[in-house]
């Protein structure tokens, strides 16, 4: 049983870690890629994954605590919350991505580049 | 508004969100007493999907499901429900408001009806908040006009 809550204990922090490490190479991505694009893909993709690794690992350390039908239902808020943002983050990126595009905004290329 | 063209991937997205945030717009009222939420921030949510609507689709879309008079209608009657239950506070003896007079009339114990009658005060905040959200988005994109604009 001891060994269990050991094994437990490793899968939580290794999905925390996890999801720092999504969340910290997506805000590197906004702060040192060149273009306008490369900048909302690099948060579209990690925000995304990092909050939903984060999520996971709220669920199982909220299990781990205490298996009973109340913290099931905490557990199947917070699977919305992730079914949510599973959805709504790569849309937000799509939306405002089209939006640029419409407004003029060029994307870089391997010409710029070597300029 | 402008809006070069629709997006199909939005839009279907959004048909599938909208009904989530009403959905948790309500559970924001309904729990406002015992969890974080109420009245206005329930209503802030549920005017954000009617939003959504507006920036997903058109004006004319979302006018269809929720028209400018059921709009007008909804903010005097989220007002009328607030006034409705304190006025009937005073009418059974007790001050404006005072919910726990109400067991006078409704079949529960005086700490049950205190409850109610906070979650009707807040269905009511909920409406107004809702309906006058929405009201000041659609005057604000249109310069007033209500209607659709050229690109």
């Amino acid at each position: 049983m001891i060994l269990l809550e050991y094994f437990l204990n490793f899968v939580i922090i290794v999905l925390l870690f996890l999801g720092i490490f999504f969340f910290f190479t997506a805000t590197l991505g906004l702060l040192r890629f060149p273009d306008f694009y490369c900048k909302l893909q690099a948060t579209g993709k990690g925000d995304t994954l990092g909050a939903i690794l984060i999520l996971l690992g709220v669920v199982v350390y909220i299990l781990k605590e205490d298996f009973s039908f109340a913290t099931f239902l905490v557990t199947l808020k917070i699977l919305f919350i992730i079914f949510f943002i599973f959805h709504a983050n790569p849309t937000a990126t799509h939306a405002i991505t089209k939006a640029g595009l419409d407004s003029g905004i060029i994307p870089l290329t391997k010409e710029d580049l070597k300029k | 508004m402008i809006r070069l063209y629709d997006d199909l991937i939005i839009q279907v997205v959004c048909r599938i969100m909208i009904p989530l945030i009403q959905f948790f717009a309500l559970y924001v009222i309904a729990h406002g007493h015992y969890s974080p939420g109420g009245g206005f921030q329930g209503g802030c949510i549920l005017a954000a999907s009617f939003i959504l609507m507006v920036i997903a689709y058109d004006l004319d879309w979302m006018k269809k499901r929720f028209s400018e008079i059921k709009n007008t209608f909804m903010v005097a009657l989220g007002i009328f429900i607030y006034a409705l239950i304190g006025l009937i506070c005073i009418l059974l003896g007790a001050e404006y408001l005072n919910y726990g007079i109400l067991h006078k009339i409704l079949p529960a114990d005086p700490i049950k009806v205190r409850a109610l009658g906070t979650l009707g005060i807040e269905i009511g905040v909920g409406i107004t908040v809702m309906a006058v959200m929405v009201s000041i988005f659609l005057n604000l994109t249109t310069y007033g006009r209500h209607e659709k604009g050229e690109v």
